[in-house]
């Protein structure tokens, strides 16, 4: 081995590059060669053009530690993750399959509750849910899909298996990050792509905009051209570079709650030349802030009498209301019940062992083994209002413990899984680094999903936390042909 | 397009115009006081005092600093984020604007903007300011040049982009007639004798700061007088930072917005905008100097803002009271405001 990876340590994890100290795996061995064949300084200074490349096109989120709402870029990990293709094979068919199941469940407890009735998800959980929205029952959504655009997380554990960690079927976000990184890679590593057959993630723009065409309305006037919209709380939001460079790649509006008004249970927007129809709102909005006259009153986001449009069919929205209720993190346990319930089969993708504190035998479990275990209430996100069992201290155990007792109904109980991981680059050393996978998973007439995703790495020595309000950064990630490390060396740039 | 969209294009773009016409003025300024050399801080004073004076915001001024200096104004005029008008808070202003409509512009239009937005911010930025503040200021002209190239260059030439020329052309004549009216006391015939020394320096530097020197020789060969001076900032047809030639630009814009003819007009913004762009093709200098032309340029900027005023209402009216635009006969899409 070269100098960057010499000494390089897999640890006791999974590690995604190496199969031992020294042994790379098949489908990373031209990668390797490629980055040995760069000196420490030409690494240094592609990984400071890759940052001001990020900066000068304003690829950041917001972080509001002060008045002036400074502008981060997500750190960028230059060493790609690879997936080889029979794999993502697997995790593509794993995942249709999830969210194809989800689908029909947020169809089916918004109507016949079939689940419920047969026993196969307890009516208390459906009821209890946060997320749930009863008013919406009887409410019937284009095309019958719920949960058009779905960012589900995986994981690998010690022995590379692939597992879910969570749905996110709300307003899942990332996407332009998975862009961004591709662009920016094949402008700083360009020889990194030569001899690698990377499946290209570009056409995700248009594959959105086919989806939230094909779920026009059932008023809509003209079905075969509708008017799609993306909808943003504004320019503050953190992730208001996401909703700008998604509305670029579908060539539509992007709009904020003022641009839009009802009348008669129809959308419109406010244009220079008058009000113009609105059909279908890819809304990047929570549920509760919509509609002030429906959810919370207080929003100054949404827009008045929205959610009238939808119940008459006037509007669609992306993704349906109330999707909320499959990200609970106790309804996640029942997934795999729905897999079966549904489609009659074996779930391709496992979840990871869950134990629900709301069953007396799990709860006495959870309650015994809260030092091993992670603890997750069940509707925070962002790694929040999470217990690490092994590294919290005694108070913080009793406090979980209390908060359980008090609402079991709430709490959730994992075993701490140890990620994989994937050489990273950390101040100038290559060292290893935690990483999970969000791919996203899109639903229109046909289920496409991203090849790769967003490869999330828990930048902090030792850290499990990837998320990016927590000091998390970012890697392009890439789907290839394994047969590609046999072939002739030749020089194409394959995306 | 989104009202909002095209509110955001026409100030984006009167940002970027105003934080380049206040580096022209302070680029200016810092050459001829270099000429001049005044001694002492009263003079030095006298050179930077009336700059201010074209901010009209002498009072938080006064409340910043305690001397009135080259530093102190250029400060102000520069960096201060106190200071709403400041190349700082004008560069900031466009960058906001940019980020609302970033879907909307070019992708090389953001990254001018974002560039200048970052440089501005950066300790070289400000080590150029204090080591060479001339090349500061000019760079700060480059990089509004670049945004303007760069936009005609890659933005389609339909509504958004006519936006943007109106905002452009809107702030640029108003900059203009500022910029003469600050100097008016020179420019009007006196009984010195004309081709003074210090009178043809101060010429030239209001010719400068429009960058109109050089085309204003080619045209008056020979002496320089005042009154050819304001002629050609004022009224050259087309000179591309002259009065005139701005508020037929803007005029042609609204016009093209409208999709209606020159001749006519179709909302009250045309109407007046028409009206000035004939005011200024059939007046002539003299007649300017005999009504006072101090008087007439202020009639200019308010009626330049009486403009914006009527733009807003036939563009952008429903953005604060839905209500009023919302449709009551059969096809709102075409709803206008009737001629």
């Amino acid at each position: 081995m070269g100098r960057l990876f010499h000494g390089y340590e897999p640890g006791d994890f999974f590690d995604e590059m190496f199969e031992a100290p020294g042994r790379v795996r098949p489908h990373y061995g031209q990668l390797l060669k490629r980055f040995e064949a760069l000196s420490e300084s030409e690494v240094e200074r592609k990984y400071h053009l890759a940052t001001q490349t990020f900066l000068n096109q304003g690829v950041t989120f917001t972080v509001y530690s002060d008045d002036q709402g400074t502008e981060r870029i997500m750190p960028f990990d230059p060493i790609p993750r690879v997936i080889p293709h029979a794999e993502w094979e697997h995790i593509e068919r794993g995942l249709i399959q999830r969210i194809t199941a989800l689908n029909l469940f947020l169809q089916d407890i918004y109507h016949e509750q079939r689940i419920v009735q047969e026993g196969i998800v307890p009516e208390e959980v459906v009821m209890t849910a946060k997320h749930f929205r009863p008013e919406l029952i009887g409410c019937d959504v284009a095309q019958n899909t719920y949960i058009h655009i779905c960012g589900s997380d995986l994981i690998r554990d010690r022995d590379g298996n692939y597992l879910v960690l969570e749905d996110n079927g709300r307003c899942p976000s990332g996407v332009s990050y998975v862009l961004a990184n591709r662009e920016v890679m094949k402008r700083v590593y360009p020889t990194l792509f030569a001899q690698h057959k990377v499946r290209p993630v570009g056409s995700y723009g248009q594959d959105l905009l086919n989806v939230l065409r094909f779920v026009a309305p059932r008023n809509c006037p003209t079905p075969e051209d509708p008017n799609v919209v993306l909808l943003t709380p504004g320019i503050y939001n953190s992730a208001y570079f996401e909703h700008s460079f998604l509305a670029r790649s579908m060539g539509v509006e992007i709009v904020v709650g003022q641009d839009l008004v009802v009348k008669d249970n129809v959308v419109w927007m406010k244009t220079t030349k008058g009000l113009e129809r609105v059909d279908v709102i890819y809304r990047r909005i929570d549920d509760d802030y919509l509609d002030p006259t429906v959810f919370r009153s207080d929003s100054m986001l949404g827009v008045p009498g929205l959610v009238n449009a939808y119940r008459d069919g006037n509007v669609s929205l992306a993704n349906a209301l109330g999707t909320g209720v499959a990200d609970d993190k106790v309804m996640y346990y029942f997934v795999p019940r729905m897999v079966k319930f549904y489609l009659g089969e074996e779930p391709i993708l496992p979840n990871v062992p869950t134990y629900l504190s709301m069953f007396d035998a799990d709860r006495q479990y959870i309650l015994e083994h809260i030092r091993e275990l992670v603890i997750k209430s069940a509707n925070e996100s962002g790694g929040y209002g999470m217990l690490i069992g092994p590294h919290a201290t005694a108070a913080e155990h009793e406090k979980f413990r209390q908060a359980i007792r008090a609402d079991p109904r709430n709490y959730v109980g994992q075993p701490v899984i140890s990620l994989s991981r994937s050489p990273s680059v950390c101040d100038g050393a290559i060292e290893g680094r935690h990483v999970d996978l969000r791919p996203y998973i899109l639903c229109g007439e046909k289920i496409t999903i991203i090849p790769g995703g967003l490869t999330r790495v828990a930048l902090r020595k030792g850290s499990l936390v990837v998320n990016s309000s927590q000091g998390g950064g970012s890697k392009d990630t890439w789907v290839v042909d394994e047969s590609d490390d046999s072939e002739p060396a030749s020089d194409h740039v394959a995306c | 397009m989104l009202s909002r969209v095209a509110d955001s294009l026409y100030w984006l773009a009167r940002y970027i115009e105003r934080a380049e016409n206040h580096a022209r003025i302070l680029d200016v300024n810092l050459q001829v006081t270099l000429d001049s050399a005044a001694n002492g801080t009263a003079a030095e004073g006298r050179d930077w005092q009336p700059i201010l004076a074209t901010f009209e915001d002498q009072k938080l001024f006064n409340s910043l600093y305690a001397v009135t200096n080259a530093d102190s104004v250029c400060e102000f005029v520069t960096f201060a984020k106190e200071n709403p008008a400041s190349i700082w808070s004008c560069v900031s202003l466009a960058r906001e604007n940019a980020r609302t409509v970033r879907e909307y512009i070019s992708s090389e239009m953001w990254e001018r903007i974002n560039e200048l937005y970052l440089w501005l911010r950066s300790a070289g930025a400000r080590d150029l300011q204090e080591s060479s503040g001339i090349d500061f200021y000019r760079q700060i002209v480059d990089y509004s040049h670049q945004f303007h190239g760069t936009t005609d260059a890659t933005l389609t030439h339909g509504e958004g982009w006519n936006f943007i020329q109106v905002g452009k052309f809107m702030e640029r004549a108003d900059s203009a007639s500022r910029i003469v009216d600050l100097k008016y006391h020179i420019l009007l015939p006196s009984n010195e004798p004309i081709g003074g020394n210090v009178d043809t320096v101060q010429w030239q530097a209001v010719l400068r700061s429009c960058s109109g020197l050089e085309a204003f020789r080619k045209s008056h060969p020979g002496q320089v007088t005042p009154w050819d001076v304001a002629e050609f900032i004022i009224l050259h047809e087309s000179f591309p930072r002259s009065i005139r030639f701005c508020v037929n630009a803007f005029d042609a814009a609204l016009h093209r917005i409208s999709g209606c003819d020159r001749a006519h007009f179709s909302n009250e913004a045309e109407r007046a905008s028409g009206r000035l762009c004939s005011e200024l093709t059939y007046t002539g200098i003299a007649e300017i100097f005999q009504n006072g032309l101090h008087e007439y340029l202020d009639g200019i900027q308010v009626h330049l803002h009486d403009i914006g005023i009527a733009m807003h209402a036939a563009f952008c009216d429903w953005m604060e009271s839905p209500e009023a635009a919302l449709p009551t006969g059969p096809a709102p899409q075409t709803q206008r405001q009737g001629s």
